[in-house]
């Protein structure tokens, strides 16, 4: 039972860290239609930010202010990265073939691996001990970290907050119109590079709060501790129907759940292979996935 | 593409540069000291390898249009295939001594009656067992994943080489695989050379092994790609629905390009095996095909010349001219250059890299051949080698 509470405890909040990755996957798919490979970088590139952000003010503030100004930091640094590639690595090749698009995004994440890989000289990274979220709490006789609480509240609040900014304000409309139509809605003046922009820091943001939660409950950090998790992050976008944010949300969640049962299970070795089984699955059976929406192809 | 008429000369030509290469690569391997020119050596041979695993990508990827990112699961089949069926059975306690021996007892050279002959059919069936077991494979995974469109493709070819690799790392598997284990000691590039009465080796043919073997498949890739399939390949490149007008089989020729490519990719594997020394699922990653698609994008998507000389770049950066990055360098005037510590090395590569495929998006060729160039200048060149095979 105590084992049994554990395992659903982790899944869940696993399965929220993975919402927060997919977000980003799901948006900027719906707008570019573009696997941004180089998502999953960001996020574990947010996490490096942290490392070194805390260190280095570690010695000049007290813990708390320091902790706090390095969080706030961290967020404006992996926004500013998440932009800066936008603008330096996708724009250029708007007219491009979505091919080259893609390669671009592989290129950047092969340059983001490389660039952590020498700044840490290989060497795995400590995560800082965030107050409150590191503590340990103990439900049902199972202990466990704080974080693994407060995740999926977060994640819902943010959702919810996201979901009022896509419905309700003009920046939300103008990503919904470009998500639509690229063409109809440049017509209508819609900016579209301001569009796409914003789109990339909504999705850095969330991209560095997760970073913050699922790194809580790692120990460390290395330069390919990104890749895997963004690579689930980005089936859970498409199993839950690329395009639409409560499908990520959901698709995260019932990847994290099943990681988390089979990683606990003798099975361990194969809880990839069933994620990505879990994506072969839906893309031929249901194609656009639980949430998405028909497209039809135009000759 | 220019549709080109292939006379007798062309072929001719051809022949004699990969003839011309190959000796060189004899002459090259004779002549340098070994111990000085590891480096070069080893780049030789990887560039060898890498060249044929990133022509068979460029088949599905470049001409058949079809974007798929599974060639480390294949390689990984092939790699696996060739080492299980070519171990030394006396080895075999050695190498599988986790699990108490091996449940395959024999190995196809000594099948052939060992010797210089038996190694010779034993690693050439071993070899194409691998492209096999990889293009049946491929036919299997081709049934559902083939329906998908671009992006879709490349996911779910992605996730299926994660999955042939955690199978691979299976423990159950483990008498036939090894489980996550290396498997070693069977014949490499190495066992090639001619060997005197003392055991000094008189005359060194790794090289050369490697680059005949590829330049093989290479040619058969080649010869392919001008046949009336991959005429039909190229046109559904460029407008699937114009090609099945046309009457072309979609899904027939998307299941040949896909099974064939993984056969090539699969023999790459074997040849991956033989110039790593020893097959191991970790090893066959997701990064092993971005670095695959890289040389493809590097050499031109569409470009099977292209592709060689881009491998042999890719190789020979990474391996061995960007090299000197790596070391921190103090001038003579006791400046110490900034920057150079480990790991540079790879960040210049990857930004040289976002250059290419940012402003140079036609790669090296573009979608040229080598021969095209010539016949540009002079008009009267027939069809040339295909690069360094």
């Amino acid at each position: 039972m105590q084992y049994a509470i554990s395992i659903v405890l982790s899944g869940i909040s696993l399965g929220g860290q993975y919402a927060l990755i997919a977000i980003g996957y799901t948006l900027v798919y719906g707008i570019l239609r573009l696997i941004n490979f180089a998502h999953g970088d960001v996020f574990m590139v947010a996490g490096l930010i942290m490392v070194y952000l805390t260190s280095f003010l570690a010695g000049t503030l007290p813990t708390g202010a320091a902790i706090f100004l390095s969080l706030l930091l961290m967020l404006i640094l992996t926004v500013a990265l998440g932009f800066f590639i936008e603008r330096a690595a996708y724009k250029p090749l708007r007219s491009a073939p979505r091919m080259s698009v893609m390669i671009s995004a592989i290129g950047v994440s092969y340059l983001l691996q490389n660039l952590a890989t020498y700044v840490t000289g290989g060497l795995p990274k400590t995560y800082p001990s965030l107050p409150l979220l590191s503590e340990t709490i103990t439900i049902g006789g199972a202990p466990t970290k704080w974080v693994t609480v407060i995740t999926p509240f977060l994640v819902i609040a943010l959702v919810l907050a996201l979901q009022q900014l896509i419905n309700h304000t003009k920046v939300g409309m103008a990503m919904r119109a470009v998500a639509k139509d690229f063409e109809t809605s440049q017509l209508m003046g819609i900016k579209i590079n301001n569009v796409i922009s914003m789109t990339f820091v909504i999705g850095s943001a969330l991209a560095a709060v997760g970073s913050m939660l699922y790194f809580t409950n790692y120990p460390s950090i290395v330069p390919l501790s990104g890749a895997l998790p963004g690579l689930r992050a980005f089936v859970a976008a498409v199993f839950g129907g690329i395009g639409s944010i409560p499908g990520a949300v959901v698709g995260a969640f019932i990847v994290g759940m099943s990681e988390t049962i089979i990683k606990g299970s003798p099975w361990s070795i194969f809880s990839d292979a069933f994620t990505f089984a879990l994506l072969i699955i839906i893309l031929v059976v249901k194609p656009t996935g639980l949430f998405g929406e028909k497209v039809t192809d135009k000759v | 593409m220019l549709k080109e008429k292939k006379s007798k000369t062309g072929v001719f030509i051809a022949l004699v540069c990969v003839a011309v290469l190959l000796a060189v690569a004899i002459i090259l391997e004779n002549t340098l000291d070994p111990t000085k020119n590891t480096i070069f050596f080893t780049v030789l041979k990887k560039t060898a390898v890498y060249a044929l695993v990133a022509c068979s990508m460029n088949l599905l990827n470049g001409f058949t249009g079809l974007f798929s990112l599974g060639q480390a699961g294949f390689m990984l089949l092939g790699a696996y295939t060739y080492a299980i069926l070519t171990i030394p059975v006396a080895q075999r306690p050695a190498v599988y001594y986790i699990y108490n021996g091996s449940a395959i007892n024999f190995s196809l050279p000594e099948l052939f009656g060992g010797g210089a002959v038996g190694l010779i059919l034993g690693v050439l069936a071993a070899l194409i067992l691998a492209g096999v077991v990889a293009a049946a494979v491929a036919w299997l995974i081709g049934l559902p994943v083939l329906r998908l469109k671009s992006d879709y493709l490349a996911i779910a070819t992605l996730g299926f080489a994660e999955i042939i690799r955690a199978i691979f790392q299976w423990d159950a598997l483990g008498p036939v695989t090894n489980g996550a284990n290396a498997l070693k000691n069977y014949p490499t590039f190495s066992s090639f050379n001619i060997k005197g009465a003392d055991g000094a080796v008189t005359v060194r043919l790794s090289i050369f092994v490697a680059f005949l073997l590829s330049a093989v498949c290479i040619a058969i890739i080649l010869l392919l790609i001008n046949s009336s399939y991959g005429r039909a390949f190229k046109a559904i490149r460029e407008d699937e629905v114009a090609a099945e007008a046309m009457g072309i089989n979609l899904a027939k020729h998307k299941r040949l390009s896909f099974c064939i490519s993984s056969f090539f990719a699969g023999v790459g594997g074997g040849l991956f095996a033989m110039f790593a020394n020893q097959a191991q699922a970790k090893t066959f990653t997701t990064a092993m095909t971005y670095e695959i698609l890289l040389i493809v994008v590097i050499g031109g998507i569409g470009s099977i010349s292209g592709s060689c000389i881009a491998a042999f770049l890719y190789v020979a950066c990474s391996e061995w001219w960007l090299r000197f990055l790596d070391n921190e360098i103090t001038l003579k005037s006791g400046f110490k250059v900034p920057l150079l510590r480990n790991g540079f090395r790879m960040v210049v590569f990857s930004i040289v890299i976002m250059i290419v495929v940012l402003f140079f998006r036609r790669g090296i060729m573009g979608d040229k051949e080598l021969p095209d160039l010539f016949r540009k200048r002079k008009n009267t060149k027939a069809k040339g080698g295909e690069g360094n095979g």
